[in-house]
């Protein structure tokens, strides 16, 4: 393994637990567990799965009013984000692509906070740096640690510490104090299940790991089953699903564009936002059930019933909790419509696929108590 | 079945390639398969894509796909001939490959069209050697 490859805080913890350590981001992380991606994605699913998401980035943007230069660069509404709440939003280029997708909380009077995928973040703070400029400051938070608890069982361990969080829906973000330190506490996470994600200083990140190891419904789950769960939930990744020519209408994203910003029409790539929400679109997501053979993966060619090639998958593989393969891909609008029967090529064979409705596996986001 | 005095036919133990599949022979038939070490390094087998009966194949070409949750991989064919028969059951049960790697678990029977080429491959102390050094 490469000696330049950074290490979260849980490094050694992951080791300890038997993980399966591989590249990723830059970071050496836990691809699996002793278990095997198959049984972690559904623990996660049934009971609790723990999470190291601690290679991506966390900043605090501060200033009169960051919300209002961010803007500049996102199309979420983050001026009429409330306190005590987070928002998905995706960072854009001139062209409208996506540069990085985000997520944007106000969980104090200390600004923003941010967090964004760790292979992006580099970037991502120099262009936001760059769109502050004068305005406002990103501060990267390189000494905190981030944990993501999801699943069914994921609210009554964590209420079991942090009382709090049992009062919190879906998107709520508080700071607070959690088991003896400085949290920032948000009901969130990329698995399609309820759960919180976690953020705490980086010298009490093993603690509060093991803490929540430590009860029965607790199991750490890897890089592996984080993907499958995630596909399953029908949520897009950066870097497979997401890229720069990719805009967040094609994708299928237009709750990231916020009504105030459609109106306003203010921020980087409104133009071809602007008519691709009314509907000038040569390509669009499609989210495909694969009926017959083998995993469709990233790469497999689209085609439709008569074999013409008309599109990508971008993110494919098996569902554990379906227990057959699924894959989200690009293809024209014309194609696009649930039930549309396509055929996805895989090693020169074509196999049926059917465009479906995502979520692929229902979510259970917490909106209401 | 022939006896082991026939050295035409082979060794009659489980032989390795360096790419993890083993084949042991039977008169001038060699089953197919991936070894122990290799599907735990796969992890969880979700699909697999045997060779068809009459699939003519060298020593090193492509053989069957195995795919686990993540990912898929080649499985290369560890000796030459021509396929008489792919293991049907690991279409209904893929786990196949990783509850019995090195006897339920097997791809493909091969007709051997050069015997000799079973001979150099790895004894099991052999193997175990090599794995030891990854």
């Amino acid at each position: 393994m490469s000696e330049d490859l950074k290490k979260t805080p849980l490094y050694d913890a992951h080791v300890a637990a038997g993980a399966r350590m591989v590249p990723f981001a830059g970071y050496s992380m836990p691809v699996q567990y002793k278990d095997g991606v198959l049984k972690e994605h559904l623990w996660t699913r049934e009971h609790a799965g723990l999470f190291d998401v601690s290679h991506m980035g966390q900043a605090r943007l501060r200033g009169d009013n960051p919300a209002k230069s961010f803007e500049k660069v996102v199309s979420a509404d983050y001026q009429g984000l409330k306190p005590g709440k987070q928002r998905y939003g995706v960072l854009l280029n001139a062209q409208g692509g996506i540069i990085d997708d985000l997520m944007t909380a106000r969980p104090d009077d200390d600004g923003l906070f941010v967090v964004v995928n760790g292979a992006c973040k580099d970037n991502d703070y120099k262009i936001i740096a760059e769109t502050l400029a004068g305005e406002a400051t990103v501060t990267r938070l390189e000494d905190r640690a981030l944990l993501a608890l999801q699943g069914p069982e994921a609210a009554a361990v964590l209420a079991a510490h942090v009382p709090e969080a049992a009062g919190m829906v879906f998107m709520d973000t508080v700071a607070l104090t959690a088991f003896g330190v400085d949290a920032i506490l948000s009901r969130s996470g990329y698995t399609g299940e309820d759960g919180y994600e976690i953020s705490v200083p980086a010298d009490a990140a093993e603690r509060v790991w093991n803490t929540l190891l430590a009860d029965e419904r607790v199991k750490p789950i890897g890089l592996g089953a984080r993907d499958s769960l995630r596909l399953e939930a029908g949520l897009p990744l950066y870097g497979h699903d997401l890229d720069e020519t990719v805009s967040p209408i094609e994708a299928g994203l237009n709750f990231a564009v916020g009504k105030s910003r459609r109106e306003a029409g203010d921020y980087l790539g409104a133009g071809r936002i602007g008519k691709e929400l009314a509907g000038e679109l040569s390509r669009v997501r499609v989210n495909l059930k694969v009926l017959e053979g083998a995993p469709a993966r990233e790469g497999t060619e689209i085609a439709d019933e008569t074999g013409n090639v008309i599109g990508k998958v971008t993110s494919g593989g098996f569902a554990p909790s379906l227990g057959f393969p699924i894959a989200i891909g690009f293809a024209p609008p014309a194609f696009a419509a649930v039930g549309t029967k396509l055929k996805v090529i895989v090693r020169g064979k074509a196999a049926a696929a059917e465009v479906v409705a995502t979520p692929f596996v229902p979510n259970r986001y917490v909106r209401k108590l | 079945m022939v006896t082991s005095a026939n050295s035409n036919q082979g060794p009659t133990e489980m032989r390795f390639t360096k790419d993890h599949e083993w084949v042991i022979v039977q008169g001038d038939v060699a089953t197919v398969g991936i070894s122990a070490y290799a599907a735990e390094q796969l992890g969880d087998v979700v699909f697999v894509e045997v060779p068809e009966a009459g699939k003519v194949v060298k020593q090193g070409e492509g053989l069957a796909v195995v795919e686990s949750v993540k990912a898929a991989s080649d499985v290369y064919a560890p000796v030459s001939g021509e396929v008489i028969e792919g293991n049907a059951e690991l279409g209904d049960a893929p786990e196949t490959v990783n509850a019995l790697p090195e006897s339920g678990g097997w791809f493909a029977k091969i007709k051997l069209s050069n015997p000799a080429e079973v001979d150099a491959l790895m004894d099991r102390d052999a193997y175990e050697a090599f794995l030891s050094t990854l």
